[in-house]
């Protein structure tokens, strides 16, 4: 095994252990807080893979804004403990079972995955002769640009929605 | 080097991992936690094959998988929020007004 490998299977298991923590703790808590260990490890993933860029806005808005978020709500919303009495629904063994034998089945048809020539452009040496961020800019400014307006759309929906949403109405209550 | 396929099954687990969270849990917030776990094993992959195939648009992919992600969870702790309100429970078996 070189180096390379293994980080990554240290990584790989770090991941899978981290998210069978995630889904299990009784405390929402500390669910958010496992994921933000978790987080981190996939952004050192994302580093492994060239992608400075990614590795960035994971902690960044990931780790910085969407936790902080969960972290608000679950301290705002003051959930008794006798709630958290009982983690799962009633049928969770079904659950796990069908989905494990589902995800058994993803693995052995994707197990030889693999890509073939002809390559793109972006081969990691000129990545790296002009900036993993640079290189990202100047696609998503040109080709992706209708998406890229798109996005800014769909986080004013999202502003607005959340608060319509969450707002007090007069006369209810 | 590792291979690209040992990044596509370490991204089906954690997608599998999340699907489980998913289904069985009872507190509204962890499986929104849950989604957002599926969604980063669908990154981890787009990532993957954009370092494979040379090729940017896995990476912008990504970038708006974030934005999505960012998005989703606003509206959805927002509607967690109202819930709350109007009935002081999050518990997934104690949300059925639209059944019926």
């Amino acid at each position: 095994m070189t180096a390379h490998q293994l980080i990554f299977a240290y990584l790989a298991i770090a991941i899978t252990g981290l998210s069978v923590m995630v889904i299990t703790r009784r405390n929402p808590v500390h669910a958010v807080l496992w994921m933000l260990v978790l987080f981190v490890h996939i952004a050192i993933l994302y580093l492994f893979l060239n992608a400075e860029f990614l590795a960035a806005i994971q902690i960044i808005i990931y780790a910085g804004a969407i936790l902080v978020l969960f972290l608000f709500v679950i301290m705002l919303l003051d959930v008794k403990d006798v709630e958290m009495e009982r983690r799962f629904l009633g049928l969770w063994p079904a659950g796990v079972v069908i989905t494990a034998i589902l995800t058994l089945l993803s693995v052995i048809v994707l197990r030889e995955i693999d890509v073939f020539p002809p390559l793109g452009q972006f081969s990691i040496e000129r990545i790296r002769s002009e900036g993993n961020i640079m290189t990202i800019g100047r696609v998503l400014y040109t080709r992706h640009l209708l998406p890229f307006e798109i996005a800014s759309l769909i986080l004013l929906v999202a502003i607005i929605g959340a608060v319509v949403l969450a707002k007090k109405r007069k006369g209810v209550e | 080097m590792v291979p690209l396929s040992w990044y596509i099954l370490l991204s089906t687990v954690v997608f599998g991992i999340g699907v489980i969270g998913f289904i069985i849990r009872r507190n509204l917030i962890m499986i929104f936690l849950s989604i957002e776990l599926m969604l980063n094993s669908v990154n981890i992959s787009l990532a993957a094959f954009s370092h494979y195939l040379q090729s940017m648009t896995g990476q912008i992919l990504v970038f708006f998988v974030i934005t999505v992600a960012a998005a989703e969870a606003a509206i959805g702790l927002a509607i967690i929020i109202a819930l709350y309100r109007h009935k002081p429970s999050i518990t997934a078996e104690e949300v059925n007004l639209l059944k019926g």
